[in-house]
């Protein structure tokens, strides 16, 4: 297992992509994320071997697929590229054995998200539009005005998980357990190339499930007394025919949890701060958005390709498939760069640019395309919007004083620390 | 030349040229009517283009195929008549389709 857990160990210097050659290229090294070196790599895959097979690496052999239309495609084909059973590049270490649906092919993930989505469903984001601001109201008053402080910590950490607690009708005092179920779920050294110890991880997973199994039994206790149930995930699942029973699939049960706090967790989280450090590398953007802020909606759907915040997903052929000219044999495993679809210049004009006003921004991978695609998609944006009125209500300006940390990772594309001093408006 | 009638979910209506051989969400857009999102551009992968297409008409178009069945069964608010546009074809022996459009895309 030590050549595992290699390219986390620092001990290889990275070269330059072009002083690489294409045939030995790595991009699941996930400290091509954590230096913010990873655009130049990907660049040389898309122009020189959109699918391009690694033979070997820390994560076994790989395809990587990095052009858009070309992740359009294998994302849209579940028949072709399975999802089982797992959607990240490496294998799950015996610790994480859990079943959720974004690993499952169809039928049996239709039967399951079905019973889950309505709660993030549009229908009801509309009742929970006052619930967010209000909350994210109460976030950006009680900020510290004249000194730099952790816009990750004190912001896109702690709206999304105010938000999650909410879905979930999770104890809201304890809601940073929540954030840290989420980082250690996502952080094998062997799946995604992070930094948790596999004691860190059983541990936390225990600590996840038992707090879930109890919220369960909790809530079905209360309903029993005739307390009127809210519109929460736990109080979905307990009321769907194909759920309901889902405390006794404790695999299935925790699975499906550590997916929705995952999915909730990590992505708008990087996208709240990626917005910010996008709009002070482009202060002419920033400028055009104060001028009009009516380009709010459309700037999410740009801070979000060009955040990308999960970076990839992965499939395996189900028979062999010829893409771009070279066979995927079946069985092999395919790794679509989602994040090297949204800079891919053959589908959007100037990718490196963030552009605020930029046309057909919602054509964009990060959510995903297919059976599979993104089912937060409309609550992410909202709570995005919402947060984008409020601050621009407030704030001239939220200013970048140091240069950001980035995540050690190829899954996760995300900050952990984004210095900011906000400057209030006069 | 085809017209085709969108109706929003507030009432109000959309009556457009399609041409022969577009899709109906190419019409719509062509025609800036508003509630179709088309997020993936027509690859039937988003479900962003959901219609519901009026009784009568439902008939007449070609069914659904497997893929869009499948986005289709995504839907949180599916109904009888719903379909993906950018999978339906327009031609002159539709003059007159009348579809409305959900209340939220997914």
């Amino acid at each position: 297992m030590n050549v595992m857990l290699k390219p986390s160990s620092a001990s290889e210097v990275l070269l330059p992509a072009a002083d690489i050659p294409l045939e030995s290229l790595d991009v699941s090294d996930p400290r091509l994320l954590e230096t913010n070196t990873w655009p130049e790599y990907f660049k040389r895959l898309r122009d020189e071997d959109p699918v391009h097979y690694l033979p070997d690496s820390p994560f076994g052999a790989f395809w990587s697929i990095t052009r858009f239309e070309d992740i359009q495609f294998v994302d849209s084909n579940f028949k072709l590229f399975s999802s089982e059973p797992v959607i990240v590049i490496g294998d799950r270490p015996d610790d994480m054995f859990l079943e959720m649906f974004i690993a499952m092919d169809p039928p049996k993930h239709d039967e399951q998200r079905r019973a889950v989505q309505s709660v993030v469903a549009p229908k009801n984001l509309a009742e929970m539009e006052d619930l967010i601001r209000q909350r994210v109201i109460s976030i950006l008053d009680g900020l510290p005005v004249g000194e730099s402080f952790n816009w990750v910590d004190k912001v896109s950490i702690e709206l999304t998980t105010q938000m999650l607690a909410t879905l979930f009708d999770f104890p809201v005092e304890q809601r940073h357990k929540l954030t840290y179920w989420s980082d250690m779920a996502t952080s094998s050294p062997e799946m995604t190339g992070g930094t948790s110890t596999k004691e860190e991880r059983e541990e936390a997973m225990d600590q996840c499930a038992k707090a879930f199994i109890q919220l369960w039994h909790d809530k079905a206790a209360r309903r029993e007394a005739g307390e009127e149930q809210g519109f929460d995930l736990i109080n979905l699942l307990q009321n769907n025919e194909d759920t309901k029973d889902m405390i006794e699939r404790p695999l299935e049960f925790l699975g499906n949890i550590i997916l929705l706090i995952v999915g909730g967790n990590d992505t708008t989280r990087n996208s709240i701060s990626g917005g910010v450090h996008a709009l002070n590398q482009f202060p002419e953007q920033y400028d055009k958005l104060r001028a009009d802020t009516s380009l709010i909606p459309n700037m999410i759907s740009e801070i979000i390709r060009w955040q990308t915040p999960l970076a990839h997903m992965r499939r395996v052929a189900n028979e062999d498939v010829e893409l771009n000219g070279k066979t995927i044999k079946k069985g092999d495993k395919v790794v679509m760069w989602y994040l090297s679809g949204n800079r891919d210049e053959r589908v959007i004009e100037n990718p490196d640019q963030f552009q605020v006003d930029r046309k057909n921004a919602r054509h964009h991978l990060s959510f995903g395309f297919g059976v599979h695609r993104c089912m937060g998609n409309r609550l992410a944006e909202m709570q995005l919007r919402i947060l984008w009125e409020e601050i621009m209500q407030r704030f001239d300006r939220i200013e970048v004083v140091d240069e950001p940390q980035y995540i050690r990772s190829n899954f996760v594309k995300g900050y952990s620390e984004l210095q900011v001093v906000v400057h209030p408006k006069k | 030349m085809a017209k085709v009638t969108f109706i929003e979910h507030s009432g109000e209506q959309h009556c457009v040229p399609a041409g022969d051989g577009q899709t109906l969400m190419q019409v719509a857009i062509d025609n800036g009517v508003p509630g179709i999102d088309a997020d993936c551009g027509g690859g039937c992968a988003c479900g962003t283009c959901h219609v519901v297409v009026a009784e009568g008409w439902r008939e007449k178009l070609d069914p659904a195929n497997d893929s869009e069945e499948a986005m289709l069964s995504m839907s949180p608010d599916p109904q009888a008549g719903s379909r993906l546009s950018c999978q339906v074809q327009m031609n002159d022996g539709l003059d007159g389709l009348v579809v409305e459009l959900p209340e939220f895309q997914m």
